[in-house]
């Protein structure tokens, strides 16, 4: 790596190759100590919850899941938008690569949120505001999979998925505020988590490592996949056969 | 400027009437989805009267859905796309009049039917009123919200089943303060809240939508 570190210097594939690859195994055990330590604050030194008992324990996976989701799909939204703008060929790679994590933690989220709801509220699923939003950026990152997916032109699928991207981002607020509308027009909040009592300091540390186990975790995953995306789209170049040819060498 | 608008909507309209029974195939797709329901959910009129504004929103909305994969589609078969992108005229004012013209060839029927359904439906007066109206604000939200759909997913294997996997989320709001509108009136609470929402919402996705649309022909006829 010689010459002058800019803004830009990795936004060059193999540049950006080279420093992910020594990158992933640290964030790989970031990740890792992370999330035991995060589990074994919210396992054996939070204490147990007053109202909800042992199952608000959910809290360590649930709420760090639902950040991850929405804070992602504005991520995406953000490097597709670059992407698109400025030609910028590796925030498309980036774009994309996201998508799947993002969809992932949105169903973490649903999902342990179902776990959570039963024993507390009794009921797997209502359709809360919240839930329902959540449910529909569910719907959102999936159009987004389906249309790049379905472009084979990578170029054009690229450009189209920002546009879908930043049309929901625009949305995603518009949503949130009608579903919450629709809610509460229909019927009384039955549930308000915003009324909670104040978290204890434990709970609250828990719930922040067992956050940054998910950051460290969602960027060991994107860097991954958009490893592999370059390889993919880069395979015609000659520093990915040189890289081939190497590995061929070395095994 | 504004006479491509007219020409685009009146060759749009002049095609769909040579083809006047693909034209009408949404309209039979609602009433025929519509009289499903009270099948399936039973007679009883209080329930019916619950359910009318939700299904015949959800209805509608997939109906205009069902037509929009042709909104750009033979546009761009026979080329005549490429040339409105060529002519240097502004896109927005394309995609501006080639979604009303989708709203007068398939919005506007649902609007004129609305209220039969409202009878069916045992509904009252005021609220079946207030469904018609909703309609009226509501189906031109998506005729352009589809517009991008279409342009989206222009040539594409799976098109059709794409865009109504990629636009359905989008237009919940709609779907929520439309269907919202119907049940205010039915249970005898002001609805200008509603239509006030609505409106916005036309409004934005009018200045909005159109843009999008465009952006999205250029990315597909790149």
């Amino acid at each position: 790596m010689n010459g002058r570190l800019t803004l830009f210097t990795f936004a060059s594939p193999p540049r950006f190759y080279w420093l992910t690859g020594k990158l992933i195994p640290w964030l790989w055990a970031a990740c890792i100590a992370l999330t035991v330590a995060g589990l074994y604050v919210g396992f054996f030194v939070a204490p147990t919850d007053a109202t909800q008992g042992e199952a608000y324990r959910v809290i360590y996976m649930h709420v760090p899941a639902a950040w991850m989701s929405m804070l992602l799909y504005l991520v995406m939204a953000f490097w597709a938008a670059i992407g698109w703008a400025f030609n910028a060929r590796l925030a498309s790679m980036v774009a994309r690569a996201i998508a799947p994590t993002g969809a992932m933690f949105t169903f973490l989220a649903l999902w342990t949120g179902a776990f959570w709801g039963k024993p507390t509220w009794g009921t797997w699923w209502v359709w809360d505001a919240r839930l329902t939003s959540e449910l529909i950026l569910l719907f959102l990152y999936l159009g987004y999979m389906a249309l790049v997916n379905a472009i084979d032109d990578t170029r054009r699928a690229d450009q189209a998925g920002a546009l879908l991207a930043v049309v929901g981002a625009v949305n995603v607020p518009i949503i949130y505020f009608s579903v919450k509308w629709w809610n509460t027009l229909h019927q009384g909040a039955t549930i308000s988590m915003t009324a909670a009592p104040k978290m204890a300091e434990t709970m609250l540390t828990g719930m922040l490592l067992m956050t940054f186990a998910c950051w460290a975790y969602a960027f060991a995953v994107v860097f991954m996949r958009t490893r592999a995306i370059i390889v993919e789209r880069e395979q015609h170049t000659e520093w990915v056969s040189e890289m081939v040819r190497k590995q061929g060498a070395g095994a | 400027m504004s006479s491509v608008f007219a020409t685009i909507v009146a060759r749009d309209l002049r095609l769909a009437a040579r083809r006047r029974v693909e034209a009408l195939l949404p309209i039979a797709f609602f009433l025929v989805a519509v009289s499903l329901f009270p099948l399936g959910v039973g007679p009883e009129p209080q329930t019916l009267r619950q359910i009318a504004p939700g299904v015949v929103w959800v209805c509608a909305l997939l109906a205009a859905m069902l037509s929009l994969t042709q909104l750009y589609g033979t546009d761009h078969a026979d080329g005549s796309l490429e040339q409105m992108l060529l002519s240097g005229e502004s896109l927005w004012l394309v995609s501006a009049a080639k979604a009303l013209a989708h709203w007068i060839v398939t919005g506007a029927p649902l609007v004129l039917s609305a209220p039969l359904f409202g009878i069916l439906f045992d509904l009252s007066a005021p609220a079946n009123l207030t469904l018609a109206l909703s309609l009226l604000l509501g189906t031109p939200i998506l005729s352009l919200l589809g517009g991008l759909g279409a342009a989206l997913t222009l040539g594409l294997r799976s098109g059709a089943v794409l865009l109504i996997l990629i636009i359905l989320p989008l237009c919940i709001p709609a779907l929520i303060f439309g269907a919202g509108a119907v049940s205010a009136a039915e249970a005898g609470i002001s609805t200008r809240g509603h239509f006030s929402l609505l409106g916005a919402l036309l409004i934005g996705s009018g200045l909005l939508a159109p843009w999008a649309t465009g952006a999205a022909l250029r990315i597909a006829t790149e």
